[in-house]
């Protein structure tokens, strides 16, 4: 008998054991996984400017959607709705969005970034005349800043594109930007574990172990783009009725930007600051640079050589130098060139299609100045996203500009 | 000396007598004394033409009143003013721009003895009134001498503008942009470099009995739709009455506008539009020039002494107006209806083209209707009483007449959206507090469920605290006063966060 007490004792014992370690085992793995996912787990909540729908959609909410707009353009003057906006993406997408706009492993030698050219400091450009590229390629036109493109329907200064997704894959492929291909792209990408498993989680209705594709990578780019709001600056408090949230030369401005004189507000028009039409304005290039088609190219039309895109004045104030060339170092510098008399910088024998607002309006200097006053009320940065503190494929993180 | 004082004294007695009398009968028969204009309604339909289907709003004036005097700011009284009320200015001249980004306000310029109350800019100033809001009613003004446009409304619905006098005040003398549902009536507007009344961008809108010369457009209907152009008297412009789709703009469509009983005539007046508008473009002599726009209708106008062309319907390219071309915007005119009008001397002395034209048909006479360029499905009545060319695709109108067509006008006004309390929370919610505020984690004030704690069933505490933010955790950063929302915002913000969860 007291052998087999002994016996069952010891089997207890070695049971006891068996089970301890093998508990370790397990809790040794789960903090493994912790620790991985407190690294790169996607976020489960919208960013600011948008409410989670049941749907796991993240939607778009602002004040701009207690008004209407006519024939519902989304221009018009203060209490104007917004164009149709681009929402509607996850959570997870956004965030993953997020990493892969920091990441400069998306370019062929992983050195440049889409932030490289569109910091979140400088309004989303990059503070530059034109863009720098890949190997430090000198790029053509300047880097537009990128707050609210979920607004917009034209991408490109010479609005070559009509979505984000196609819009992206400009930079993204093209030799002198970020050099990459999609080929390469998805490679790397694939060989990343910490990216297939943050696809998984952004795209769950496909199987885990799925590769990553191409257009999950376009979305995941487009969604945290469409996520850049900006619609709470001191204009819009004005715009929604707090009289005292601009000043008396900032008012004089708004006077002056609607005006017919100026008319700023007929192309840059409320609420988004921009009437998303092509214009030629006719300014000038920089020194030794030849003249820039612009829409001439994209819409095999000679009305619109010269023409780009009509910009939205939002965060303005961030993204200098600008123009298309990047040619005016500052807002005092851009305004004034709107006084300065019709077509007086077009280049001799160019016979441009000039845009019927640009006339001699005989601005004076303080008019000038109260237009970069109020322009300055454009300035609303209060939902800039976070720059991810580590970067999924390893590479550390870069602060270009700053 | 006595005979003297006697004399003296008569005179003086005869001269109280005459001057009691004058003052007497001055108080009794005036009818211009200070209390005898009434405030208006604030009402945007008002009777005009006799008939009962126009429907008069019943909306009663109850706003406080401000007077404005010579020497005062109308500026001031604009400050000052919440919706509903009325600003009523006195004669005087007042140099300066009124720009109204409220609700419901009502300007009533006062004449008295034929002294207006003037807006004058002195050739400085860009524009006399600039307006957002909705509901805006500006009558009984003189303006003149701004660089801009005298009245220039962006976005604003509901509005009225009548009983103006416009000289000279830059590119336009009424401007409506953006609008919807609007009244321009009984305004005289003159010297005007581009179009004297402007209606741009704009939906169901009724210009009605104005008087328009010596500008170089009379009336424009530009990138607009459901417009009634009637009862004008437009005259000596470089063209009368336009009805344009100019392209490159965001609004890309000009359909269902009528043009009946105007006299537009003698418009002669040499083009001083500015280089590289598109007005600049319009030759002398056009009565009225109808380019790319769609669906409209002219019907019993006078039309006389255009010396280039009565009616020209053109597209865009042919229109003489130099700017890009735009693909989201249709450059043909469709669906033109030439009812009966009355056209006499027109196309005496036309431009080298349309002289070529006439050449080309063997027509010693200049055309009273013109058509050039592309376009389908337009038509025109009795076209055998007029010199016409480039007709001959023109069939015959489906309708005779427009007669139940009363105004263009909606209904009753248009609305702003309706929009329920907790919808406005939400949207206040995430379109601000989002920023800084989420359910149950911290982003930089304090999470909803915390917030949620401490007012518990108390909202309005809520909207004390984002009015005026008392810093009472030392972990958290101050909140900004949150005061610029409306008082609607504020409260309906405060409910929201109350009711959300995970």
């Amino acid at each position: 008998m007291k052998k087999i007490i002994y016996i069952l004792f010891i089997v207890l014992a070695v049971l006891l054991l068996v089970f301890t370690l093998n508990h370790d085992d397990k809790k040794q793995v789960k903090e493994y996984v912790e620790v991985l996912n407190s690294n790169f787990e996607l976020c489960k909540t919208c960013p600011p400017g948008f409410q989670l729908n049941e749907e796991n959609e993240c939607v778009s909410r602002n004040l701009y959607m207690q008004y209407e707009s006519l024939e519902n353009k989304g221009v018009g003057g203060l209490k104007t709705a917004l164009p149709k906006v681009r929402d509607g993406f996850s959570p997870q997408q956004i965030d993953l969005g997020r990493y892969l706009f920091f990441d400069p492993v998306l370019s062929a030698d992983g050195t440049v970034s889409c932030a490289t050219c569109h910091d979140p400091e400088l309004g989303f450009s990059d503070g530059k005349e034109r863009g720098v590229g890949i190997k430090h390629t000198q790029l053509k036109r300047s880097s537009p800043g990128l707050w609210n493109v979920a607004y917009l329907n034209k991408f490109f200064w010479d609005a070559r594109s009509t979505t984000l997704e196609e819009q992206l894959q400009g930079p993204l492929f093209a030799d002198d930007e970020m050099g990459n291909t999609p080929e390469k792209l998805i490679e790397t990408l694939n060989n990343i574990e910490n990216y297939k498993q943050l696809f998984a989680q952004a795209f769950p209705k496909r199987k885990a172990n799925d590769s990553i594709q191409l257009h999950e990578i376009y979305t995941s780019l487009a969604a945290f783009e469409s996520s850049l709001i900006s619609l709470n600056s001191r204009y819009d408090q004005y715009a929604h009725g707090y009289a005292k949230a601009l000043n008396e030369n900032e008012i004089e401005g708004l006077n002056i930007f609607r005006s017919f004189v100026a008319r700023c507000a007929e192309c840059h028009t409320p609420p988004l600051f921009t009437n998303q039409q092509i214009a030629v304005i006719g300014t000038p290039e920089p020194e030794g640079l030849p003249f820039d088609a612009g829409a001439e190219i994209t819409f095999n039309d000679k009305t619109r050589r010269g023409g780009f895109k009509v910009p939205s004045l939002r965060n303005i104030e961030k993204t200098a130098p600008y123009m298309h060339s990047g040619r005016f170092k500052t807002l005092r510098e851009t305004v004034e060139f709107y006084t300065k008399g019709r077509g007086h910088a077009v280049p001799k024998g160019e016979n441009l299609y000039l845009h019927w607002h640009i006339w001699e309006p005989n601005l004076t200097d303080t008019e000038l100045d109260r237009l970069v006053d109020f322009l300055k009320t454009l300035t609303d940065e209060s939902f800039k996203p976070k720059v991810p503190e580590k970067l999924p494929s390893g590479i550390q993180i870069q602060h270009i500009n700053t | 000396m006595g005979n003297n004082k006697t004399t003296f004294n008569k005179i003086i007695y005869t001269t109280l007598i005459l001057l009691l009398g004058f003052f007497g009968g001055y108080k009794i028969f005036s009818p211009k004394s200070a209390g005898a204009t009434m405030p208006v309604k604030n009402t945007l339909f008002r009777n005009v033409s006799g008939n009962d289907s126009i429907s008069s709003l019943t909306k009663e004036f109850t706003g406080k009143i401000f007077e404005v005097k010579d020497g005062d700011l109308i500026m001031d009284a604009v400050k000052k003013a919440t919706p509903g009320d009325l600003i009523r200015v006195y004669p005087g001249t007042y140099s300066e721009t009124v720009y109204v980004d409220k609700d419901d306000i009502t300007f009533q310029g006062i004449v008295q003895d034929s002294n207006w109350p003037t807006l004058d800019g002195k050739k400085e100033l860009n524009d006399a009134f600039l307006y957002s809001g909705n509901g805006i009613q500006i009558e009984g003004f003189k303006i003149t001498k701004y660089k801009g446009n005298g009245i220039m409304g962006q976005a604003g619905n509901n509005f009225v503008i009548r009983n103006n006098w416009v000289v000279d005040t830059g590119v336009y003398g009424i401007f409506p942009q953006y609008g919807k549902n609007g009244l321009i009536e009984y305004n005289i507007l003159t010297e005007i470099e581009d179009a004297a009344i402007y209606v741009g961008m704009c939906d169901n809108i009724d210009v009605l009995h104005n008087e328009v010369y010596g500008n170089v457009a009379g009336i424009e209907i530009e990138n607009s739709r459901h417009c009634l152009v009637e009862n004008n008297n437009a005259y000596n412009n470089t063209g009368g009455i336009l009805a344009f789709i100019t392209p490159g703009l965001p609004i890309k469509t000009t359909y269902d506008v009528i043009i009946r009983n105007n006299f537009v005539h003698d418009n002669n007046h040499k083009n001083f539009g500015a280089p590289g508008s598109i007005v600049s473009g319009i030759p002398a002599g056009t009565g009225i020039l109808v380019m790319a726009a769609d669906d409209v209708i002219i019907e019993n106008n006078i039309i006389s002494g255009n010396k280039n062309v009565g009616i020209v319907i053109t597209d865009f390219a042919n229109g003489g107006a130099k700017a890009s071309k735009d693909p989201e915007s249709d450059p043909n005119p469709d669906n033109i209806v030439i009812l009966d009008n009355l056209m006499v001397n027109n196309g005496y002395d036309p431009i080298g083209e349309i002289k070529a034209l006439m050449l080309a048909n063997l027509s010693s006479e200049g055309p009273d209707i013109l058509a050039i360029g592309k376009g389908s499905g337009s038509s025109i009545l009795n076209r055998d009483k007029y010199v016409t060319f480039g007709l001959k695709d023109f069939g015959e109108p489906k309708i005779t007449d427009t007669r139940d067509v009363k105004s263009l006008l909606l209904d009753k006004p248009a609305e702003p959206r309706k929009l329920s309390k907790n919808k406005l929370g939400e949207y206040t919610y995430f379109g601000v507090c989002s920023g800084c505020h989420a359910y149950d984690i911290r982003l930089i004030g304090l999470p909803v469920n915390v917030i949620q704690m401490i007012y518990k069933n108390n909202p309005k505490g809520i909207v004390e605290y984002i009015n005026n933010p008392k810093n009472l955790r030392d972990d958290y950063p101050e909140m900004p006063p949150q005061d610029y929302l409306s008082e609607e915002a504020k409260i309906a913000v405060a409910e929201y966060m109350l009711t959300i969860g995970k």
